[in-house]
């Protein structure tokens, strides 16, 4: 065998030092990358913990069920906790159809056009744009030239608008990642574009779409901007334990502007409400998300290709 | 009279994608209940070719054709005619097995409830259509104890051969084939040119193929493709052994390239 190498069959694979570097390299890499993901957890670890650490004084049932108390400085989350849940409710009521349908339009009937690139760039910058813009904007066009006054309503469509963007583009992602060879296969058996969409782009984007859409629920949560000057006020007392008790033509209170005034604007707070009203915030935000988590599974088994 | 010996008949067809033209002058006769064979070099306009003929090739955008189209006699691009309803007589198989995301069952009947009214179908109708499709192509056995299977986990032999038989409780005329055997193994080759061996005569067939041993063992005429034009259509033995036109001896010879 003609051989092309002096080293003998016994040293063939040791490592050399060109190896021996590669594999220091190689290490140094995935412990760095391991610590940047580590520094990634651990202030959202630290948040929580140190929230939960100073709430767990006034955490209770109560403290949800009953409305603040002596100027908010005691008493519970009801009115904020109910009035977040209309103004998300309402908002993706609104954004969630007009989102996930544009999007299906976008992207199994249009064609490729000068309409649906203005759309598709109005889509982006819209994403863009910052919550406090969108605030201003919900004050013109709701409350003032629609005529719906300070109210969830006109809040709530503040929201929309801001979320809107963002559930178009997921709605998007989650269509085009339905294989195209389903709609060749439907189009050839001279299926609709509607059929086609029903019976197989739906049912195998859904569990992509709701993801989506759930996730504007923390977005929606969590904004202060754009209700703090369309619909959400300071203080309101409701009626305790009554799901109903906001109209939609209601001003309402909201957790994260509530969470604004206690820490703010008001003196001698009992001192854990801030860090209860927080926690109650992020952790219904975590639980609607981790739904979305289980619904996302359970959709994703019935899809297999 | 010409319209029963050819399903299809094209004049003078010629078709752009924006503005780069992939069909030119195309015109052909492809004879009914036979097995004519498209080949020609990748890119040269046969899977457009075959997209003409139940117009689905207006589903994939900015697509111009000027000529004429006759499916079974009839011109195609008539303001009469149905898109749906000409899909249902020209059915196509594609070069990766495409069978939807649902059971075998329902793939068999997805044409059918597409085209029928809600509910139209009684249980034993569907079962009855199933198993003389799935028959048809020699799965039933196979199969018969998978029906509520997903049709993607089939192996892909099983696979291409549930997207021909997905076709045929429509009553297709013709059945346009793009590369079916490409993503097989020789033995799902074998087993599909058989099947359309057996089918021929019931349907008309009109494949594409980059295999011309298998376009010679299939195809009783054969159609070569360059560049977006006919270069030649003869029988095909005459067009492999005796090419009338240089080029088409330069590609059945591998000379091409």
């Amino acid at each position: 065998m003609d051989s092309n190498t002096d080293i003998s069959p016994e040293l063939m694979f040791t490592e050399t030092d060109i190896g021996r570097r590669n594999r220091f390299v190689e290490n140094v890499f995935k412990i760095f990358f391991f610590i940047m993901t580590c520094l990634m957890i651990l202030p959202l670890l630290l948040i929580i913990g140190y929230l939960f650490y100073k709430a767990l004084p006034v955490l209770s049932l109560d403290f949800l069920f009953t409305n603040p108390k002596d100027n908010m400085r005691a008493g519970g989350l009801w009115a904020p906790f109910l009035g977040t849940i209309y103004l998300v409710v309402v908002s993706l009521l609104v954004a969630a159809p007009i989102g996930v349908f544009s999007a299906v339009y976008l992207n199994e009937y249009a064609r490729e056009n000068w309409f649906t690139r203005i759309v598709n760039l109005a889509v982006v910058n819209l994403a863009g744009v910052p919550s406090i813009v969108h605030a201003l904007f919900g004050v013109g066009a709701f409350v003032l030239f629609a005529g719906l006054g300070e109210s969830i309503l006109a809040a709530s469509l503040t929201l929309a608008i801001m979320t809107l963007p963002v559930i178009i583009a997921s709605t998007t992602e989650a269509l085009k990642a339905v294989p195209m060879s389903f709609r060749e296969a439907c189009w050839n058996l001279g299926a609709t574009r509607w059929q086609t969409i029903r019976r197989i782009v739906l049912p195998n984007s859904i569990s992509g779409i709701l993801t989506g859409v759930i996730l504007q629920v923390s977005r929606a949560a969590g904004e202060t901007a754009p209700i703090m000057f369309t619909g959400a006020v300071f203080y309101k007392a409701i009626a305790e334990g009554n799901v109903f008790a906001y109209n939609i033509t209601d001003q309402c209170m909201a957790l994260s502007l509530h969470l604004y005034t206690i820490s703010t604007q008001v003196p001698d707070v009992t001192e854990g409400i801030p860090y209860g009203t927080a926690i109650v915030l992020v952790g219904s935000v975590l639980l609607v998300n981790a739904a979305a988590i289980v619904l996302r599974v359970y959709l994703r088994t019935r899809k297999r290709w | 009279m010409e319209t029963n010996n050819h399903s299809i008949e094209t004049k003078n067809l010629s078709l752009w994608y924006g503005d780069f033209q992939a069909l030119m002058d195309v015109s052909v006769n492809i004879p009914s209940g036979k097995i004519t064979a498209l080949i020609g070099p990748s890119g040269c306009g046969k899977t457009t070719l075959l997209r003409c003929f139940n117009r689905v090739n207006e589903r994939y955008g900015n697509v111009t054709t000027k000529g004429e189209i006759k499916i079974l006699g009839k011109n195609i691009y008539d303001p009469d005619v149905s898109l749906l309803e000409l899909r249902k007589t020209v059915g196509m198989v594609f070069q990766r097995p495409n069978p939807l995301p649902i059971s075998v069952y329902e793939n068999i009947l997805f044409g059918l409830r597409i085209h029928s009214p809600f509910g139209s179908l009684t249980r034993n109708q569907a079962d009855e259509i199933v198993e003389e499709a799935l028959t048809s192509v020699f799965l039933w056995d196979d199969l018969k104890d998978k029906l509520k299977a997903r049709a993607t986990s089939l192996q892909l032999e099983q696979q291409q051969k549930l997207c021909i038989a997905r076709l045929l409780p429509l009553k297709p005329q013709i059945i346009l084939m793009d590369e079916p055997c490409s993503a097989l193994d020789a033995k799902g080759t074998l087993a599909v040119e058989e099947l359309m061996g057996i089918l021929a005569g019931k349907y008309t067939f009109l494949i594409v193929t980059h295999n011309m041993a298998q376009a010679r063992r299939v195809s009783t005429e054969c159609i070569y493709m360059f560049l977006g034009e006919l270069i030649e259509h003869r029988e095909t033995q005459a067009l492999f052994e005796t090419p009338e036109h240089p080029k088409t001896a330069d590609y059945v010879q591998m000379r091409y390239g």
